[in-house]
Parts: C-alpha cells; sequence; structure tokens
C-alpha cells in the first residue's frame, strides 16, 4: 500500500515540479523562506501556490475538454468577459453578490455555448472555440468600453487578495475546485464516460453515453472555471482590464494540461496532475523572478524547461530509463487510474 | 531649446510677419485626422483631446478610425485628399509603405503631418512630425530620483516594458543615462511587467521577496504607469507603504496614477502627453500664415508631475478622455 502510494508521488509531474522548486532554491536562497505578516503567510512560495491559482483553476476546467479530445481556447477571453461583469456590476451600485453570480452565469453561458457548438453543431473544437476567443475580448471591451473598470468593493477584492486561515483566497478557491471536481470525475462514472467520449465518441455512444449533453457539459465547466479565475484576477488588481486580463493564458492552461501527462488526443487525463503543470509553470515565473535573469532570458528559459519536462515524459525517455520496469517487462500499457 | 520656447518664438515669428492678423486662427479649415484605431487608453485620450483640440480651434476635424490597419488608413487619405481637406494628420500604424499616399497628397498640395509615430518616407513627402521623446521620458523620471534621493544609497528596481518594444528599451536607456555618475543609485533588479497591472504586481511582489522583503528597496521605476499601481498594491500587500517606504515614479500620466499620487502612494509622474493635435495645429497655422516650414521633428513636452502639481485636478480633468 505504501509503497504505491510512493508510487503514484514518484511520477514525473511532481518530480519535475520539486525539481524546478530545488533550481529555485539554488538560485535564490530564501526561495522557502515563509513569514507570517498581518494575518497571512508570505514567501516567494506561497507567491507560487497565489499567482500559479488562476492558470490552475483553468485548467481544471480544460483538463475535461481536452480529455473529450478538444480544446477550448476561449477560457482566456472568457476571464476577461467574467471580469468586465464583476467590475461593472459593481460600479453601477449592485451588490457584490450580484456581481459574482452574475460573472459566474456568464461564464457557464460562455461555456455552454461552446459545448452547443462542437457537440450539437458539430464544429471542430479549436475553430468553436476560437469564435468565442476573438469575440469574447471585444464583448469584455464593450462591456468596460475601453476602461479599465477600478473598484473598491469588499468582496471581489477578497476574492482577489484575501486570505483564509494564511493562505491566499485565489489558492484555496483552486484547492476546493480542485477537491470537488477530482471527486466528481473519480468517485462516479462521469471521468470513464469523459475518457470513453476522448477515445471514440462513436463508440461511446453506441455504448449508451450520452456524448453529446457530456461534451456540453465539459465545456460549461471550462467556461465556469475561466468565471472564476476572471473574478480572481479582476479582484487582484482591483479592476477589469478587459485588454490584458487573461490574455494568453488558454495557452498557460492546455500547457499546465499537456504536463499534466493528459493528451491532446484524448482518453486518459489527471485533474490533480493538471493543477500540477500550472504550479510548475507558475514556479518557473516566480523563479526567473526572484533568480534576476535580465527580461530577455524569460522566455527562452521556460521554453527550455518545458521542453526538458515533456522530454521527460515522452515514450522515449521511458524505453531508455523505465519507469515502472515490471509494467515495461510484461509489456501491460499505462492506461488511466 | 525647449519645445515651448520653439513653438513660442514660431508663433511670434509668425504674428510679427502676417501684418497683425491672428496668425493662429485657422478656424473654417478642414482637417482630415487618420487615426490608428482604440488599442489603450491613451489613444482614446489622443483622439478626443485631438477633436477637443479641433473645436478650440474652429477646425472641421473629419475623422477616421483604421481600427489597426494600414489599408484603412491610406484609403482614409486617399478619400480626404479627394474632399480637399486644407490639411492631413495621421497616426501612423506602421512605419513603412506611405511613400505613394504621402505623394498623392503632395501633389495634390495638401501638407501632412504626422502623430507620436514616425514614418519610413522621404522627409519631403510631410511636412512635419509631432512626438514624444521617449529617452527623454526616462531621463526625466531618472533625474527626479537623482533630485530626490541626494546622497543616499537607493537601490531602484525597475518594472520594464514588453520586451523589445520602443518604449521599454528608450525609457531604460533615458533613466540609465540620468543615473548615470550617481554612483548611490543603482538599479538592483530588472524584469518586464507587460506594460499590465497585474504582471506589475506579480513581478513586483517577487521584487519585494527577492531584497529582503522590500526593506532593501528604496524605489520602484515602472516604464508605464499601469505597472506602477500594480506596484503599489504588491508594495501595500508587503505591508510597506508606497511613496514613503518605496518612492514610486512612472511614466504616461493616466488618471488613477494621479489619484496615487493625491494619496500619497506615488511621488511622480512623466506625462506622455495626448495632446499630439496642439502642436500639430500650431505648426499648421503658421504654415498656412506664412508658408514657415516648421522643424520636421516637434518634440512634445515631457512634462513631470508630483504632489505639488495638484493632482486632484489632474485627475478630475482627465478621467473623461478615454484613458
Amino acid at each position: 500500500m505504501t509503497r504505491r502510494m510512493l508510487g503514484r508521488l514518484a511520477n514525473p509531474q511532481l518530480l519535475a515540479l520539486v525539481g524546478v522548486l530545488l533550481i529555485n532554491w539554488l538560485l535564490f536562497p530564501s526561495f522557502f523562506r515563509v513569514t507570517w505578516q498581518d494575518g497571512r503567510l508570505f514567501g516567494s512560495v506561497i507567491d507560487v501556490l497565489n499567482r500559479g491559482a488562476p492558470v490552475a483553476i483553468l485548467s481544471i476546467g480544460m483538463v475535461g475538454v481536452i480529455a473529450t479530445k478538444g480544446v477550448d481556447l476561449s477560457v482566456g477571453a472568457v476571464m476577461a468577459v467574467a471580469g468586465a461583469v464583476a467590475a461593472s456590476l459593481v460600479v453601477a451600485g449592485y451588490p457584490a453578490p450580484v456581481a459574482v453570480i452574475a460573472a459566474l452565469l456568464v461564464g457557464l453561458l460562455c461555456g455552454l455555448w461552446n459545448g452547443f457548438l462542437v457537440a450539437v453543431l458539430d464544429i471542430q473544437p479549436i475553430v468553436a472555440t476560437l469564435v468565442l476567443m476573438v469575440a469574447g475580448r471585444g464583448i469584455a471591451q464593450l462591456i468596460t468600453q475601453g476602461f479599465i473598470v477600478t473598484f473598491n468593493d469588499p468582496l471581489l477584492i477578497f476574492i482577489g487578495t484575501g486570505s483564509f486561515l494564511g493562505l491566499p483566497m485565489a489558492t484555496v478557491i483552486a484547492l476546493v475546485l480542485l477537491v470537488l471536481v477530482t471527486l466528481l470525475v473519480r468517485k462516479t462514472a462521469i471521468g470513464l464516460f469523459i475518457e470513453a467520449v476522448g477515445v471514440n465518441r462513436a463508440a461511446a455512444s453506441l455504448a449508451g453515453i450520452r456524448s453529446r449533453m457530456l461534451l456540453i457539459l465539459v465545456y460549461a465547466l471550462s467556461g465556469l472555471c475561466a468565471a472564476i479565475a476572471g473574478i480572481i484576477v479582476a479582484g487582484d488588481i482591483r479592476g477589469a482590464d478587459a485588454n490584458n486580463a487573461g490574455l494568453w493564458l488558454e495557452l498557460d492552461a492546455i500547457l499546465a494540461v499537456v504536463i499534466g501527462g493528459t493528451s491532446l488526443l484524448g482518453g486518459r487525463f489527471s485533474v490533480p496532475l493538471a493543477v500540477v503543470g500550472a504550479l510548475i509553470i507558475q514556479a518557473m515565473n516566480t523563479g526567473i523572478l526572484v533568480s534576476g535573469f535580465p527580461p530577455e532570458f524569460n522566455l527562452i528559459v521556460k521554453a527550455g524547461m518545458i521542453i526538458l519536462i515533456l522530454l521527460i515524459q515522452s515514450p522515449l525517455a521511458t524505453r531508455i530509463a523505465p519507469r515502472r520496469p515490471q509494467r515495461a517487462r510484461i509489456g501491460v500499457q499505462r492506461t488511466a487510474k | 531649446m525647449s519645445i515651448i520656447t520653439k513653438l513660442a518664438l514660431a508663433a511670434g515669428l509668425a504674428t510679427a510677419l502676417s501684418s497683425g492678423a491672428l496668425a493662429q486662427d485657422i478656424s473654417g479649415k478642414v482637417v482630415g485626422f487618420s487615426q490608428i484605431g482604440s488599442e489603450s487608453g491613451w489613444r482614446a485620450a489622443e483622439t478626443s483631446v485631438t477633436k477637443q483640440q479641433a473645436e478650440e480651434r474652429g477646425v472641421d476635424l473629419k475623422f477616421a478610425d483604421a481600427q489597426q490597419k494600414q489599408e484603412n488608413q491610406i484609403k482614409a487619405i486617399r478619400g480626404f485628399i479627394a474632399q480637399g481637406v486644407d490639411a492631413i494628420l495621421v497616426a501612423p500604424v506602421v512605419a513603412t509603405g506611405w511613400d505613394d499616399v504621402l505623394q498623392e497628397a503632395k501633389e495634390a498640395e495638401i501638407p501632412v503631418v504626422l502623430l507620436d509615430r514616425g514614418v519610413e518616407a522621404p522627409e519631403d513627402l510631410y511636412l512635419t512630425s509631432v512626438a514624444s521623446d521617449q529617452v527623454k521620458e526616462g531621463r526625466v523620471a531618472g533625474q527626479w530620483l537623482v533630485d530626490n534621493v541626494g546622497s543616499e544609497d537607493c537601490k531602484v528596481v525597475e518594472l520594464q516594458g514588453t520586451v523589445g518594444s520602443s518604449p521599454a528599451i528608450n525609457r531604460k536607456k533615458g533613466f540609465e543615462e540620468a543615473i548615470a555618475g550617481h554612483d548611490n543609485i543603482t538599479i538592483a533588479r530588472s524584469q518586464t511587467g507587460d506594460f499590465t497591472r497585474s504582471k506589475g504586481k506579480e513581478v513586483m511582489e517577487g521584487f519585494i521577496k527577492a531584497e529582503n522583503g522590500g526593506a532593501d528597496i528604496c524605489a520602484v521605476y515602472a516604464h508605464n504607469d499601469d505597472m506602477a499601481v500594480g506596484a503599489i498594491q504588491a508594495i501595500k500587500d508587503a505591508g510597506l507603504k508606497p511613496g514613503t517606504d518605496i518612492k514610486v515614479v512612472s511614466i504616461d500620466g493616466v488618471p488613477d496614477i494621479f489619484q496615487a499620487i493625491a494619496a500619497g502612494e506615488a511621488n511622480a509622474t512623466v506625462e506622455l502627453t495626448p495632446n499630439m493635435a496642439g502642436p500639430a495645429f500650431d505648426a499648421l497655422a503658421a504654415y498656412w500664415a506664412d508658408g514657415t516650414e516648421p522643424e520636421k521633428f516637434i518634440i512634445t513636452e515631457s512634462k513631470l508631475y508630483t504632489a505639488a502639481d495638484d493632482p486632484e485636478g489632474e485627475y478630475e480633468r482627465r478621467k473623461g478622455l478615454g484613458y
């Protein structure tokens, strides 16, 4: 039992995360120093958890979509829309809970729209979600009329920058979502259904899975997650920046899912490992910030690290240095846990 | 010679030559304005200030929004030429590809003034260009810091704009020029915040951790105000006082930074004026009055604003401009 647990922990994603954190520690010796300040934890590791939360939340939604052989390019734009809705409503005088719920509903609606295009109209996911990726930012700009809508609402600011039990609120929200979604897909049959649809939608339908409903569900979840991330990002800077909120984060979310070992071809997926992927990306970002590299190197360092991490996970690396020799020997293909 | 004295001289000369009549009176003239689009708050402010300036002078401004496309700008300029306007203002979206359409304007004897960006075309194809000097903006910010820290040791952290963009390169260069020779001021850390609030905040958080919880940082220099606003929040989250514990100096002069200055949370900003049209109209007025050829490159003023410059008033004046 213990050995199996240890075996589970020794997967390449967690090793990569530990590796990146160790590199950060070598570059910046007080990387792991955490202090207690103003009723919250304070330190670089906390920054990784806090700043990584939006992409982690996006990747929780994205992993289900990618497991169905789809992709959701619109999440960055949906973040901007949700932030714009929440900010505009509180500025217009609506109570904050109403603004938050409205923003979440708008995100859900965006997800349902994507799901409708993909599942009902059978448009390829990359094209279907590209529509909202482009239009969404325009919608957000329309809502904010091109301004950065700033607000002083305590609830929205709490969601973005508050803390719960010393942990940043964004981290707590990501953690709760992680647990809920993991339970949803692993303690019910939904996870298996998603994998079945991702491997072969026609076969899954013939086997009695309502694949259309399932697709709409995963895109709706992705939209909802994007809205949550959007509210957090807006609360963080006390303003909705339609031009920049969530810009390119869809790519970070897809990368996090891929680093987490989920195949873009659908099927096998893991929600916790996607979150680990998001943390790896953020650990690199934070590491670059505290290490003092010139900014010209940011993207090169990131790209180099990511290639390395993907290489470690590749079938080639598994052949050269088998991670689980007993399985490799008897030729059992790794399947979903 | 500063731009103000240049303009004053030009205006004075023009008045002297134009037999007592007001040389600046250009009311009734029709001017076409091809704007890039409204990609940033500053751009929107430039559009509204240009319209204001035209109205003040009684100029009939024909406005065309190119939505970031050069082909739309060329179409708009051809349209202005066909309508026979008296002058054309262009904020060019890219630097190349203007020779033909500028030649057409020249043949129609319509003076063209470039606003805030230059083009790669023969200089005789346009009357003048009005732009800010980004290196100077950095220099003014750096000079403010030099004047304000005296001989104390001062570790500065820098929030750069988007890597490789010309404002980031030039504003960095100007700041470094200003602090050169003042060995007590050093740039301890420099990272890109992509000109956005959220990245500015994130990068500043990292800097604070890396510099002994922020205790070692004396000042933050941000290449734009938005990053400074983000940095101010990061400083507050770390339990420090922005403006006091860590000085904040940035560039652009957007309304929100004036609020921060009024609250004592930011110290200074260098204005990138959205009023590019004012000097352009002045140059046109002199040109129409007696054919005075203006300088080929008119540099706008990079004015420094601090708490002494009525930040509340500046905020009120700017908030309606579309920033």
